[in-house]
């Protein structure tokens, strides 16, 4: 556990920057809502007519008067790109760092396998993605409550595991690649985050690129889809997970393999 | 499979001393009193090792490569290191020392050979050999923003021990402010934090890579004299230097690495007596023209040369030549460095 509190205690800071924005931005979007509520109904029809700019973020099939659908739209755009950052971030910098600031030869020549260092880091990581995540469920239910408004609990619930779940592929991802890092990633794992979401978006926009929603995690965050269906599609949450197994298992394999200089 | 006879033995032995003096340290320098009192307690299982003549090397590589593609690493390194010892690892920046060095404590992978640190395969018993080991890299690095004690702490904990009171007495030797951040530590004063990491835990073996750089010549007096302290204590030390009178001054073994090939490893005496005298003449009336001369060099009155022949031949020699004064010496270890160099270049 020495590894997994180190790490947590050296992230810390970008850990409850990030937290405390994500977690900011959601409930002052819910506690604005009240105020929007009646504009957003008038503003569905517009919506709806918007076209591919609407179909992008699937505007025009929810009802933007309907917390549940408001929140749905709000949350893609803070809670999954922003988590997804977050978790691309901390996810890339995880292994690389170490050789990056050449701390990995202190590290690596005490007497703890490259299996336990990469566990430990690996629990770190998803320690973070995971406490960021309820930090942000607590918010979000803390100002339904203020606002006087309800959702309905199990959609909700769903949203919010999808984007957990988002935020845990895109994090064993980058995790995964930091492992073939000698130096910083983060340009690699702020593009892949950032390729992830233009993926979803182009495949929402256009019909024939709709495939692409097999190679990007948010296809299983589309709020619409969710709200909608009341669960996650299948087919798009099995890609999902091959590339978290092909994430962890990268790491572990490259990382007890590799030469440090 | 006496290998595994002998391991079993090994630990048998490690156990014992551990019951019986409460800590590591002590454990199996290949001192005859060390065990005879083994014998003693345990009678003869635990002296196998010494009835077999196979006393565990701190550090045994057979012919270890290294190689990095296109650019050299080190190449059929074959080094043996007693326990106990103390020894230098000496060569120009470059030459492959850290290389070894990092195969030897698993942090590269060797592409060829084998090696061996206190009885352990590097590659397969890393983790467990690591506990034993003390290691100082030739340029520390830290967490920035920890405290020296942080990072002291950290280390300990990484070790599952508490090495609190020994990093305190070390941190005090060497003039360590333990509540200083490391990244703001001078070049010197990370050296020494590194320092301290690696001798808290008091290991079996030190390997120490350029330990002294950066360090004023009062540290490193003390740095040494706390090493030789281990040393007494029985613990082996192993450091890569190009300072070589530090090698020549306190250790007994040494090895010269040259373009990733070990060149020759012997006592640090017998790298001095090589049967090569340096001869100094004040005054020659001419140059000599020695067969077995080289290096002739001739700065104002004085004439140096090393010679590589019979000591008498010398004298029967120098006796044709007129000269007001003359040393015969065994070269310092700075020329017989150089003597290898100068040779291996000629090849």
């Amino acid at each position: 556990m020495t590894i997994v509190l180190h790490e947590l205690r050296r992230n810390r800071i970008a850990w409850i920057v990030w937290t405390a924005i994500i977690a900011g931005m959601l409930a002052v979007c819910i506690l604005i809502f009240p105020q929007m509520k009646d504009q957003m109904a008038q503003m569905n029809d517009m919506m709806a007519q918007m076209g591919s700019l609407a179909d992008a973020y699937s505007m025009d099939r929810l009802n933007l008067g309907n917390l549940l659908d408001y929140f749905g739209i709000e949350c893609g755009q803070m809670l999954g790109l922003g988590g997804a950052l977050f978790a691309a971030i901390t996810g890339i910098q995880s292994l690389a760092k170490e050789e990056k600031e050449h701390t990995a030869e202190f590290l690596l020549t005490h007497p703890i396998s490259r299996t336990k260092v990469v566990a430990q880091k690996l629990i770190a990581l998803m320690i973070q993605v995971i406490v960021l995540n309820l930090c942000v469920w607590g918010a979000t239910g803390l100002t339904t409550i203020l606002i006087g408004e309800r959702m309905d609990f199990g959609t909700f619930a769903v949203l919010m595991l999808a984007y957990l779940l988002l935020q845990v592929e895109v994090a064993a991802v980058t995790f995964g690649i930091s492992a073939f890092l000698k130096r910083n990633g983060m340009g690699i794992g702020l593009g892949l985050a950032i390729v992830f979401y233009f993926l979803d978006l182009i495949a929402n926009m256009v019909d024939q690129a709709k495939f692409l929603k097999y190679f990007t995690p948010f296809s299983y965050v589309n709020g619409a889809d969710i709200i909608e269906s009341g669960c996650m599609t299948v087919k798009y949450v099995i890609p999902g997970l091959v590339l978290i197994a092909l994430g962890i298992f990268g790491a572990f394999w490259k990382y007890t393999r590799k030469d440090i200089s | 499979m006496p290998r595994t006879a002998d391991a079993g033995c090994q630990l048998q032995a490690q156990n014992a001393e551990t019951a019986d003096t409460g800590c590591g340290n002590g454990f199996a320098y290949g001192s005859d009193p060390w065990y005879n009192k083994i014998r003693l307690k345990y009678g003869q299982t635990a002296v196998c090792r010494r009835q077999k003549g196979t006393g565990m090397k701190a550090i045994h590589t057979e012919k270890l490569t290294k190689s990095y593609g296109r650019a050299r690493g080190i190449i059929d390194v074959s080094l043996d290191v007693e326990e106990g010892d103390f020894f230098g690892f000496i060569g120009p920046n470059g030459a492959g020392k850290s290389t070894t060095i990092r195969t030897l404590l698993g942090l590269i992978a060797p592409t060829g050979g084998k090696a061996e640190v206190l009885g352990r395969d590097v590659t397969r018993q890393k983790t467990e050999l690591l506990r034993e080991i003390g290691y100082l890299p030739s340029e520390a690095a830290f967490y920035n923003g920890m405290r020296v004690k942080d990072i002291l702490a950290f280390s300990a904990d990484l070790r599952k021990t508490d090495c609190t009171e020994t990093a305190r007495e070390l941190c005090e030797r060497l003039e360590l402010d333990r509540n200083r951040r490391v990244n703001e530590l001078s070049l010197g004063n990370r050296k020494k934090a590194g320092i301290v990491c690696a001798m808290q835990h008091k290991p079996k073996l030190y390997i120490l890579d350029e330990p002294t750089s950066g360090l004023d010549p009062l540290i490193q007096r003390e740095f040494y004299s706390v090493l030789q302290e281990r040393n007494e204590e029985g613990a082996t030390v192993f450091l890569s230097s190009h300072i070589l009178s530090e090698i020549g001054r306190y250790c007994k073994h040494a090895a010269i690495i040259r373009e990733g090939r070990l060149l020759v490893s012997d006592t640090v005496e017998n790298l001095g007596h090589t049967g090569v005298k340096r001869v100094v003449l004040r005054g020659v009336d001419r140059l000599p023209q020695l067969t077995d001369a080289t290096r002739i060099k001739q700065e104002g009155e004085l004439t140096t040369f090393l010679y590589n022949g019979k000591s008498d031949t010398l004298v029967r020699e120098l006796s044709g030549y007129s000269f007001d004064d003359i040393s015969i010496t065994d070269p310092d270890l700075e020329e017989v460095f150089m003597h290898y160099y100068a040779q291996e270049k000629e090849d």
